[in-house]
C-alpha cells in the first residue's frame, strides 16, 4: 500500500523529530539559528547555566532591530543599553563561532532579509529565530517560526525545542493578480478575510496559482505575516524558483551536495491527495491595492472602500473595539481611503525592503515629488547596494526621499526611528498596533507602490491610476 | 524555575480583543534591564501621553490591588515574540492568564517563567470578566493538580493542558534540563541527519 499523502509540513516535521513522547510532545530538532541584536537575553541565559552553544555552526547573527539608520557607528546609538546589545551581538559570537554579519559589512541588515539572501534559509529544513517574524523563511519552502528568549537559550544549549504538532491549514489563492497588485495586497487581503487570530494553533500552507506566480521575494512578504493572522509559520511549496533563487548563494550547497540537497527539496512540496485541517480560499483577481485603518492587521480594506461605520459592527463588543481604533487613528466612519491625509511614508521591514519592493516603490517615485517626509530604508547593505547599482537611490533622492542604512528602522519602534503623537504614517511594515512606531503614532499598513503613491499625493491614492 | 500549583488571588479583566504584545509592554522599554522594566506593564494603556493616569484603566483602580491573575480575551497577546510581555506581568505579580485564546508565542512563553495561560470558552471568559467589573477585587481561585477555574459565582469550570506542560509547571521542572535527559538521542539524529542532509 502507497504511503498516506502528506503535506510539505508534516514531512519537514517528521524529519526532524528527535524525540516523540506518548504525551504528545515532540523533541524537534532545528537546523537553523538565526540571531540578532535582541538575541543578548538567550546569550546571557546560556551563561548563568556556565554552557555553551552545541552548534555554533548552525548560527547566524545579524544586527538589526537596534541598530540607527542614518549611521553605521556602535557609538552614535544614544541609548547605552541599546548600545550595549549592539555591541554584545559582536563578542557574543566571537565568543561562541556563531557566524556574524556585522554593522559595517555589506551582509548586514535585517535577520529575515539576510537569511534567504544568504542562502541560509533552504527548503525542507526547520529554522527560528525569536522575532515573530520568523515565518518570513517559509517562503523558501522551511518549517521557520519565533520564539522568546528563553526558547532561543533552548536551541543554544540543545539545538531542539519541545513542542506540539499544530494543525495545517491551505489557503489557496488562485487567478491572476491585476495590475499593480502586489503580494503585500495579497496577504492583507488574507488577513483581512481569515482575521488576525484566523490561523493560531496552524501552520498555513501558501498554494494555487496567484502564489505560484510570486516571485520568491513575494512569497517571502506573503510569509512574513502569517503571524499577523495569528499562524505558528506560513510556507510555500519550493519550485523552479526556489532552486534558481538559491544556486549561487554563499551559504546555499555546492556541487555534488547540491545535488542532493535539490533531489530532497524537489521532495519537499506537499503530496498530491494531502490532506489539511482547514482549507481556505481566495480570487486573485478580486484583490485590490489594501490599506489598513485600524490597529489591527485585519482592519484592512481596499483603497477603493470607506472608513467603516462601527454601527455596522455584527456584535456589541466589535462595535467598541472598531468605535476605539477609529478613536486611535482619528478617523471618521465614511470617508473615503483615498481622501485620508498622510504626514509621512517608510518603505522598509523585513516585510517589504527587498529589492523587488524598491523597484516597485520606484517605478512610482520616478518623476514625482514626495509632498511629506518619506523614509526608504534597504533591508540589507547587499539590497541597498544593488539599488544603488540600478540607479534607484538616484530616483528616491530626486523624488525627495531619505535614502537610509539598512535595518528594522520604523517598523519596530526601539531604536530612535519612530514618528510624532497624531502623526499618520504610510507604512510597508506588518504591525499597525498602537504606539507601535511611536506613542500616539496612527500605522496604515501597504504596498511600497501604495506608500510611494501616498508620499507624492500627500493622502492615500489608487496606485493603478499613477501606473496608467 | 517556581512551581505553579493553586492560585487563589484578585483577578483584572481586560476587555480589548487582539491585546497585543506591543500594548503589554511597548518596545522602547524592551532593551532595559528586567528589574527595570516593572513600570512599563501597560504603560500607554495606563498613562496618557503626558504620563498622567488614567483612571479608568484596571491597573490603576485600588480596588484591583494586588491581582495575580488576568481574564481577557481573544487573541490574548498576539504579535510579538518579545518574552518580556511575560515576565513584566510576572513581575508584577500576575502569574494566570484566561482568555478564550492566546498568541501562540506568549502561550509558549508562559511555560517557561511559571505561568499558566488558561483557555476557557468565549462566553465562560466573558461571564467572568462581567463578574469582575461588577465585584472589583473579587478573587479566582485556580488549582492546576485538577485543571479547575472557579470563579467568583462559585462555577467550576474545567481547563485543558498538555500533560507534559502541566508536569513542568507542577514541578517547576526545567526544560533545557529536561532536554539533557535525551542527549543520546540528539546525538544520534545528528549522526543520521550528517549522512542524510550532508550540505548542512
Amino acid at each position: 500500500m502507497a504511503a498516506a499523502a502528506r503535506t510539505m509540513f508534516e514531512k519537514i516535521w517528521q524529519r526532524h523529530i528527535v524525540v516523540d513522547r506518548p504525551d504528545g510532545y515532540t523533541l524537534l530538532y532545528i537546523d537553523r539559528h538565526l540571531m540578532h541584536d535582541g538575541s543578548a537575553a538567550g546569550f546571557a541565559r546560556l551563561r548563568e547555566r556556565k554552557m555553551k552553544l552545541r552548534r555554533p555552526d548552525r548560527g547566524f547573527a545579524t544586527p538589526d532591530h537596534y541598530v540607527r539608520s542614518d549611521s553605521r557607528s556602535i557609538a552614535d546609538i544614544a541609548d547605552p543599553n541599546h548600545r550595549k546589545l549592539v555591541e554584545q551581538i559582536r563578542t557574543n559570537t566571537a565568543e561562541s563561532g556563531v557566524t556574524l554579519f556585522d554593522l559595517g559589512d555589506e551582509r548586514q541588515g535585517i535577520a529575515h532579509v539576510v537569511g534567504p539572501e544568504q542562502g541560509v534559509t533552504q527548503p525542507g529544513l526547520t529554522l527560528v529565530c525569536g522575532d515573530s517574524h520568523t515565518s518570513t523563511h517559509g517562503a523558501l519552502g522551511a518549517l521557520a517560526f519565533g520564539i522568546g528568549s528563553s526558547e532561543v537559550a533552548h536551541v543554544m544549549a540543545t539545538q531542539c525545542l519541545w513542542q506540539r504538532k499544530p494543525k495545517a491549514m491551505r489557503v489557496s489563492v488562485d487567478g491572476t493578480l491585476g495590475a499593480g497588485i502586489t503580494a503585500k495586497d495579497v496577504i492583507l487581503a488574507i488577513i483581512a478575510k481569515i482575521g488576525t487570530a484566523g490561523a493560531v494553533g496552524h501552520v498555513l500552507e501558501y498554494a494555487g496559482s496567484a502564489i505560484r506566480d510570486l516571485s520568491i521575494e513575494g512569497r517571502l512578504t506573503v510569509c512574513n505575516m502569517s503571524i499577523e493572522a495569528g499562524a505558528k509559520a506560513g510556507m510555500v511549496a519550493p519550485d523552479d524558483k526556489t532552486i534558481a533563487y538559491l544556486e549561487g548563494r554563499p551559504f546555499a550547497p555546492k556541487g555534488k551536495e547540491w545535488d542532493k540537497a535539490v533531489a530532497y527539496w524537489r521532495n519537499v512540496p506537499s503530496d498530491q491527495g494531502a490532506t489539511f485541517d482547514r482549507d481556505v480560499s481566495l480570487d486573485a483577481a478580486a484583490i485590490t491595492p489594501m490599506v489598513t485603518w485600524g490597529t489591527s492587521p485585519e482592519d484592512a480594506l481596499p483603497i477603493t472602500a470607506r472608513i467603516p461605520e462601527p454601527s455596522t459592527a455584527p456584535d456589541a463588543a466589535k462595535k467598541d473595539s472598531m468605535a476605539r481604533a477609529l478613536d486611535y487613528m482619528g478617523l471618521t466612519p465614511g470617508t473615503p481611503l483615498e481622501e485620508v491625509p498622510v504626514d509621512r511614508v517608510f518603505i522598509g521591514s523585513c516585510t517589504n525592503s527587498r529589492i523587488e519592493d524598491l523597484r516597485a516603490a520606484a517605478k512610482v517615485a520616478e518623476g514625482r515629488k514626495a509632498v511629506i517626509p518619506s523614509w526608504v530604508v534597504a533591508g540589507s547593505g547587499l539590497v541597498k547596494k544593488q539599488a544603488e547599482a540600478e540607479g534607484l537611490d538616484k530616483i528616491f533622492r530626486a523624488a525627495g526621499f531619505e535614502w537610509r542604512e539598512p535595518g528594522c528602522s520604523m517598523c519596530v519602534g526601539m531604536n530612535g526611528d519612530t514618528g510624532k503623537p497624531g502623526q499618520r504614517i504610510a507604512s510597508t511594515s506588518n504591525r499597525n498596533f498602537i504606539g507601535r512606531q511611536g506613542p500616539g503614532v496612527r500605522t496604515h499598513l501597504v504596498s511600497p507602490a501604495m506608500a510611494v503613491a501616498a508620499a507624492v499625493s500627500g493622502h492615500f491614492t489608487d496606485v493603478r491610476k499613477l501606473l496608467a | 524555575m517556581e512551581p505553579f500549583t493553586t492560585l487563589d488571588a484578585v483577578a483584572i479583566p481586560i476587555d480589548q480583543p487582539n491585546l497585543d504584545t506591543d500594548q503589554i509592554i511597548p518596545a522602547r522599554f524592551l532593551g532595559r534591564p528586567r528589574d527595570t522594566q516593572v513600570e512599563a506593564l501597560f504603560h500607554d494603556l495606563r498613562y496618557t501621553p503626558e504620563r498622567v493616569p488614567r483612571p479608568e484603566f484596571v491597573t490603576n483602580m485600588p480596588a484591583f490591588a494586588g491581582a495575580r491573575i488576568v481574564v481577557a480575551e481573544r487573541n490574548f497577546a498576539c504579535g510579538s515574540s518579545r518574552e518580556n510581555a511575560v515576565t513584566v506581568m510576572v513581575d508584577n505579580g500576575l502569574k494566570a492568564f484566561i482568555a478564550p485564546s492566546f498568541g501562540d508565542i506568549f502561550f509558549n512563553n508562559c511555560f517557561q517563567n511559571g505561568a499558566l495561560p488558561i483557555r476557557l470558552p468565549a462566553t465562560r471568559a466573558a461571564e467572568l470578566r462581567a463578574a469582575l467589573h461588577a465585584h472589583p477585587g473579587a478573587r479566582i481561585k485556580i488549582d492546576l493538580a485538577s485543571q479547575t477555574v472557579v470563579g467568583p459565582d462559585g462555577k467550576s469550570d474545567r481547563f485543558e493542558i498538555d500533560s507534559f506542560r502541566k508536569d513542568c509547571l507542577l514541578n517547576g521542572k526545567d526544560e533545557v534540563s529536561l532536554t539533557l535527559g535525551y542527549e543520546k538521542d540528539i546525538a544520534a539524529f545528528e549522526a543520521k541527519q550528517r549522512q542524510e542532509m550532508s550540505w548542512l
